[in-house]
């Protein structure tokens, strides 16, 4: 992610400018976005990608006046962190919107800090010093809000199913490393890090056969929507973004996954903070693949097994006459 | 400013430091707006003698040019800098198992003293060390009897006369051919490699871990740090840059992304996770905020020459640390600090991970680092005086003295300054070198190396 265009405009970079106040405008354009039938991981992130990029152009000039809002926003609201709130508040408007809106930058920071850890994984190989950098950023805004008992209060705002799942999502995010102890996560994901972490270890860096024939059924499948369960599907959004990032991290399955694994979640988290709107469209993901998977396993396997079953019938009929 | 004391350099008298200027040299790089990917340069290194000057850039490609030996006729020219070798160091590669590319981009070039008449240096990309050897042929034996005038080989029993060839000169042709491929030792992407004072070792470092090689062998390495942790999870600090010591050729830093400098004594222990120093200023809390960290991840470390300071660049500014002081350092510099109230878009953008290196002169009185918008920065560490300068087309003119650039940082903007908002992130100065004896720098702005000189008096 190369820097921004000529100075400081970087409304117009790839990452999106996030605020969210900007959910109104932003959601009319997300379902045309996600609404398309291609449901694979890299087409996931692609579309988050699309509606930063038009989230961005539509509001540029918005962008440009946020990020310097943010900046401005930033070193008045840390004065105001570090002197309780006794310093200046001058008399200009950014000045007033200053006070109540730490919060506000702070989670605007951590869905930036997000979005960029997540758009790493498109990369040829992630900058490890950089992930580390930012999911040090995330980790110490996420303590802070833990703290300050911000976090369950935010995410408790949205409303209808969604917000269970959110709290859900949250809450494992949270207690993430703990949830990795417990190998909550996507068995088969984890059991595979854990081939390339031993192999690591042994400093073969080069000659990793296990990990290679691991990975190669993984990169058979092109569709993310597999539910290898379907129905524990239902509201499980952890374990299809676990499934996500099984697609997308095959570019990528070195070390850093694990880095990366306990803010998977919040991937999705992000998602569904950005707009109600796009998390609906997940939903209805979700939710239209859940009756169209409930016959068959995957889409993928689905005209393999339709085909055998169109075999067996064809057998069944022969074998009948 | 940054007169050298005892340097080639003319008019270096402290009376007059204020005449001391620098002028601009030479350009080397296409004029085109639009810039090949490839043609950007990711290093830059004098070679020990300062008369070689080698570069690198991300399509792999190294070109090294030479200084032409000084002309009688025009003193006042300093020798410029023409090519003297190109060739194609890294190629780009597929990593079959994790379905990655490696990049074939030059991370670092350093050459290594000069033993005979051929040049050697070791260039790296993310995953593999070269050593590359140099060396000119301008003469060609003739006058073998050994095959006919048809050119078919006589038969051996038939030639009857003993002929000693005779060497005769031809066009000076400069071979390039790699000597020594170090593969397979790195897991992560290699940030440094590091030359000892032994000429015969080497050290090549990565996010996690730095190895040690020996000249000689190509099929071993071994490890001497290792920082990744049992579980990646837990992983919160990397390696960005190590060097040998410049005389101790048993001692070695290396710097993390928290801003700490770790000095190892490969004496202690085959394994030298445990440091021997460990440099870190305080944080000032009052300065604190999210972006602390990442501000203070250390981009480069580069001894002095004299081996008693080392030098560390984070993002917004260079610190000299004295080897026998862990606890802070004896001089900070503030490269751009009008980017501090900027750091939230700074991060937004990517340019807060903007890898910046920098450079000691020869007499270590002086120290330069880059920054946004062309601009490089000079700090005299003798007279604290430091100066902006621009690496443009537009001062490109022989010899033409470069204007001392200023970055307006609220209020009224001055003529011929720049505000801070109108400053070009694009064009960002990461490589500058010093000559190691010379006010001779050379500095790379993206795809185009200018060299420029003091100015003699």
């Amino acid at each position: 992610m190369a820097g921004g265009g000529a100075g400081l405009t970087v409304g117009t970079g790839p990452a999106p400018s996030l605020k969210r106040g900007a959910v109104g405008e932003a959601g009319e354009g997300a379902p045309e976005l996600a609404g398309g039938g291609d449901s694979s991981g890299e087409a996931v992130v692609l579309q988050l990608l699309l509606y930063g990029l038009l989230l961005s152009s539509m509001g540029e000039e918005e962008g440009l006046r946020q990020t310097q809002l943010l900046d401005t926003m930033f070193v008045r609201g840390l004065k105001r962190k570090c002197f309780d709130g006794e310093e200046d508040i001058e008399g200009t408007l950014a000045g007033i919107k200053a006070i109540p809106s730490y919060n506000l930058q702070r989670q605007s920071l951590l869905d930036m800090s997000l979005v960029k850890l997540q758009l790493c994984h498109m990369l040829v190989e992630p900058n490890l010093c950089r992930s580390v950098l930012i999911a040090n950023t995330v980790r110490q805004i996420q303590e802070e809000m833990t703290q300050d008992g911000t976090w369950q209060m935010i995410h408790t705002q949205s409303t209808g199913q969604a917000s269970l799942d959110r709290l859900v999502s949250t809450d494992i995010l949270c207690r993430s490393s703990r949830e990795q102890a417990e190998g909550k996560h996507v068995s088969g994901y984890s059991a595979f890090n854990k081939d390339f972490e031993g192999d690591q270890a042994q400093d073969s860096s080069e000659t990793m056969s296990t990990a290679s024939s691991v990975q190669a059924p993984r990169n058979l499948q092109s569709n993310v929507w597999e539910m290898e369960n379907p129905q524990e599907n239902k509201g499980n959004f952890q374990k299809s973004l676990d499934q996500i990032f099984e697609t997308l991290e095959n570019k990528s399955p070195n070390s850093v996954e694990d880095l990366f694994s306990e803010v998977d979640n919040s991937y999705y988290d992000l998602d569904t903070m950005l707009t109600g709107m796009m998390s609906n469209t997940k939903m209805g993901h979700c939710d239209g693949l859940e009756t169209f998977s409930s016959p068959t396993a995957t889409a993928s396997n689905s005209n393999f097994k339709s085909d055998l079953n169109e075999l067996d019938h064809i057998v069944e009929i022969l074998v009948e006459s | 400013m940054a007169g050298v004391a005892g340097g080639g350099g003319g008019g270096c008298s402290s009376s007059s430091s204020n005449d001391f200027q620098w002028c601009f040299s030479q350009v080397k790089g296409a004029i085109d707006e639009d810039v090949a990917e490839a043609d950007i340069i990711s290093t830059v290194e004098f070679n020990y003698s300062g008369d070689l000057l080698a570069t690198g850039d991300k399509g792999g490609r190294v070109v090294i040019f030479q200084r032409e030996q000084e002309n009688k006729s025009r003193p006042h020219s300093r020798g410029e800098y023409n090519v003297y070798s190109t060739f194609q160091s890294h190629e780009p590669e597929f990593d079959y198992l994790k379905s990655l590319e490696i990049e074939e981009k030059i991370n670092k070039i350093r050459w290594l003293p000069q033993q005979n008449a051929a040049h050697f240096l070791l260039s790296t990309n993310d995953k593999t060390i070269k050593l590359w050897k140099i060396s000119e042929r301008d003469k060609r034996a003739e006058g073998y009897n050994l095959k006919d005038e048809d050119g078919r080989l006589r038969d051996p029993f038939r030639i009857t006369a003993l002929r000693v060839p005779i060497l005769k000169p031809m066009d000076l042709m400069v071979e390039a051919s790699p000597r020594r491929i170090f593969a397979n030792a790195h897991t992560y992407h290699i940030n440094s490699i590091s030359v000892n004072s032994d000429h015969e070792t080497y050290l090549s470092a990565d996010d996690l871990r730095i190895n040690l090689w020996h000249l000689e062998i190509t099929d071993r390495s071994f490890n001497i740090v290792d920082i990744k942790p049992a579980n990646m999870e837990e992983l919160t600090e990397v390696i960005t840059a190590a060097e040998f010591h410049p005389h101790h050729c048993n001692v070695f830093v290396y710097s993390s992304s928290k801003g700490t400098i770790r000095l190892c004594d490969m004496r202690s222990s085959a394994l030298c996770d445990r440091h021997s120093k460990f440099f870190e200023e305080p944080e000032d809390p009052s300065s604190r905020s999210f972006f602390s960290e990442i501000i203070s991840s250390i981009s480069d470390v580069k001894f002095s020459h004299s081996g008693r300071y080392m030098m560390t660049r984070d993002y917004l500014s260079v610190k000299v640390w004295d080897l026998n002081m862990e606890n802070r350092p004896v001089e900070t510099y503030q490269v751009h600090e009008y980017l501090r109230s900027k750091l939230c878009s700074l991060y937004e953008n990517d340019c807060i991970f903007d890898k910046f290196e920098c450079c000691w002169n020869g007499s270590d009185s002086a120290i330069m680092t880059g920054s946004y918008n062309n601009f490089f920065r000079m700090f005299d560490r003798n007279t604290r005086r430091d100066i902006t300068l621009e690496a443009s087309r537009e001062s490109s003119k022989p010899r033409a003295i470069l204007k001392p650039r200023k970055v307006c940082t609220g209020g009224k903007r001055k003529k011929d300054e720049i505000s801070v908002d109108s400053l070009d992130f694009n064009k960002k100065i990461l490589h500058t070198a010093w000559h190691p004896m010379e006010n001779i720098i050379a500095v790379a702005a993206t795809n185009n190396l200018y060299i420029f000189q003091d100015k003699i008096n």
